[in-house]
């Protein structure tokens, strides 16, 4: 983590106390993705309370697949026209022998590429930026809100508020 | 599905305890455990040495001959890939059914998946003979301008195969990032380096979570009919030759049947001692093995009946060829094997019926070890139905030769040292997904969670 952004970032315990700070968070302006919740599994509440809309993987699972079943139809069609050789008597353009491969290469293409949009759109590469603390991984909830100056403090008080166990403020 | 399969969530603590008990499956591993790796790595130098013996003086040591040319090693290869199913059975189909019992294996039974499909995968390369030319399987155009036949099931296999391979060590590696970032930011020295490095980044951002649960459920989905496919391709690769005993409209799902059946005795056979070595006792509980055991005899018993159909359609179709065939299953010069078969699959797996069997972890492992046979000599005697085909003149038969054990030696040791080497290395236990089903910690109080 070599460059930092500004921050403030608070440590809770309870989850009630952790969704009653991502309001405040919001109502104080802060715009979704300007901040970050950590937490060690799939949280429901904290989807709720952060508000995201439909992760956008979706369509590029189903695009990718498409793409696999129409590759691999593709290439079995033209490999199979390229050299025509009469096989058990079955037609040179036999579609339902090419079912399996048009199958495999369309869960293939789908499964890989859903994998490499989670790690495009959830930023894996990124290590700098957001402040982090190992303990997110464990039993806390972490909260990073982007600031600098004046207004660290206020998201200080307000985490404290809401009941943090830890506030933390990150320089530049 | 949830009211034969009993759904209790796991009894552990708080999210704490389990980061803590995982890590602990980290720590210096009994002697139990070294000595179980001792036995693969020795299992594993007999399959090289005599990998390397066939690759020097060719595939007739290993009892190849006409009229058998498929043996051993396509017994192996699908005995195998079998194995496979019952991992991706439970880590994706039973996700999708919300089986809240398949958190605590499935972790394992994923590792166990990709572990014997690497371990499948070898054989057909061991089986062509000239391993070194192996990716002629491949669509690649080639100095004849000639292109794989895809009206071929064995062409279909590479492909079916390689997607499996592909896609189920996706999924595995998926599942392990949240988890590796876990003990990435607890464990020290080389193991943290390794950790950081598997973790991709992850941090568990509300961002990231979004994304991440939303692909595991399309991998999850994608995973389902993967899996019913791959074996039923394998299936094909008999069914779809005219040989009596391969040629039937049944193989499909009675090897998709036996596969998970196979499969999840070989889950129950490295769980029982697993659990014990690791201390997961409280994690990986009674009712885990309950369930587990349930779907063994629900495959089992498919496979009873699959047995059954098989004779029945022998006889009824009055065909002189598929009689004979099915005669010699049982009372050939390989009865032995027909019977190695039968037993243990359609017979054994009813003692499942009785509660007091599945809760006896001792008896349970036995029929473990019985199931790995039995499942073994299934395909075994399938690949035998070669023996009796269309022209008497040409029958015969084929013995093993130490050549033919060597391998199989080998691959249980190669797979083995993967699984041992994963099980002391990596969170064997789902971490995220444990901790998913222990509610929070509340300010005001645990009883308002939803």
């Amino acid at each position: 983590m070599a460059k930092a952004l500004p921050g403030v970032l608070a440590s809770f315990e309870h989850i009630d106390a952790a969704i009653d700070a991502i309001h405040a968070v919001k109502a104080a302006g802060v715009k979704r993705g300007d901040f970050s919740v950590y937490v060690s599994h799939p949280n429901h509440e904290i989807d709720d309370a952060v508000g995201h809309p439909t992760s956008p993987v979706r369509r590029i699972t189903l695009f990718m697949g498409l793409t696999g079943t129409v590759s691999s139809f593709s290439m079995a069609i033209w490999m199979n026209r390229d050299w025509p050789i009469l096989v058990g008597g079955k037609p040179i353009v036999a579609l339902p022998a090419f079912v399996v491969p048009g199958f495999e290469l369309t869960v293939l293409l789908a499964a890989l590429s859903s994998v490499a949009a989670v790690m495009i759109f959830g930023r894996m590469w990124d290590q700098k930026g957001a402040a982090y603390d190992g303990r997110f991984s464990d039993d806390r909830i972490g909260i990073f809100v982007a600031a600098d100056g004046a207004k660290q403090a206020s998201f200080e008080q307000l985490f404290r508020e809401k009941g943090a166990v830890e506030v933390e403020r990150v320089a530049a | 599905m949830s009211a034969i399969l009993r759904d209790e969530p796991v009894m552990v603590q708080t999210h704490a305890e389990v980061t803590r008990d995982v890590l602990g499956t980290l720590a210096t591993p009994t002697k139990g455990y070294y000595a179980c790796f001792a036995a693969a790595i020795a299992m594993l130098l007999i399959g090289a040495v005599t990998l390397t013996l066939i690759v020097r003086d060719g595939l007739g040591l290993a009892g190849y001959g006409p009229p058998i040319f498929w043996s051993v090693f396509i017994t192996n290869f699908v005995f195998w890939v079998g194995i496979g199913h019952a991992g991706t059975l439970i880590s994706a189909i039973l996700f999708l059914f919300r089986s809240p019992w398949r958190t605590a294996v499935y972790r394992s039974t994923e590792a166990m998946t990709v572990f014997a499909v690497m371990t499948a995968a070898l054989f057909p390369i061991i089986h062509i003979g000239r391993q070194w030319i192996f990716y002629w399987l491949l669509p690649y155009p080639n100095a004849r301008y000639l292109w794989p036949n895809f009206k071929s099931p064995l062409v279909w296999d590479v492909f079916a195969i390689s997607t499996y391979f592909t896609v189920s060590t996706t999924f595995l590696i998926y599942g392990l990032v949240p988890d590796v970032a876990a003990m990435r930011d607890k464990a020290t020295g080389w193991r943290k380096a390794v950790y950081t490095k598997l973790a991709f980044g992850w941090k568990g951002s509300d961002n990231q979570w979004r994304h991440y649960s939303k692909a595991y459920l399309y991998l999850a989905a994608l995973c389902a009919p993967l899996v019913l496919s791959v074996h039923s391709v394998v299936s094909w690769d008999f069914a779809a030759s005219l040989i009596p005993g391969w040629h039937g409209t049944i193989f499909a799902p009675y090897f998709v049947a036996g596969a998970i059946y196979s499969g999840v005795g070989m889950v129950l056979t490295l769980l029982i001692p697993l659990r014990k070595h690791l201390r997961l006792e409280h994690m990986i509980t009674d009712y885990h093995f309950d369930n587990l055991c349930k779907l063994c005899l629900f495959t089992g018993s498919v496979l009873f009946y699959a047995y059954a159909m098989e004779y029945f359609v022998a006889w009824y179709s009055g065909n002189t060829f598929e009689q004979t065939t099915f005669w010699y299953r049982v009372f050939g010069p390989n009865w032995w094997a027909g019977w190695a078969m039968i037993i243990p699959n359609a017979f054994l797996s009813q003692m499942l019926w009785f509660k007091k069997v599945r809760t006896n972890l001792t008896a349970l492992f036995v029929i473990s070890i019985f199931i790995n046979v039995g499942m073994w000599f299934e395909r075994y005697v399938i690949i035998q139905s070669l023996a009796n085909d269309y022209i008497p003149f040409a029958w015969g038969g084929m013995r093993p030769t130490m050549y033919d054990w060597g391998i199989l030696i080998g691959s249980f040791g190669w797979f083995g040292t993967w699984f041992l080497l994963f099980a002391k290395n990596m969170p064997i236990v789902a971490i995220q997904e444990i901790k998913e089903l222990i509610p929070m910690p509340r300010k005001h109080g645990n009883g308002g969670h939803h």
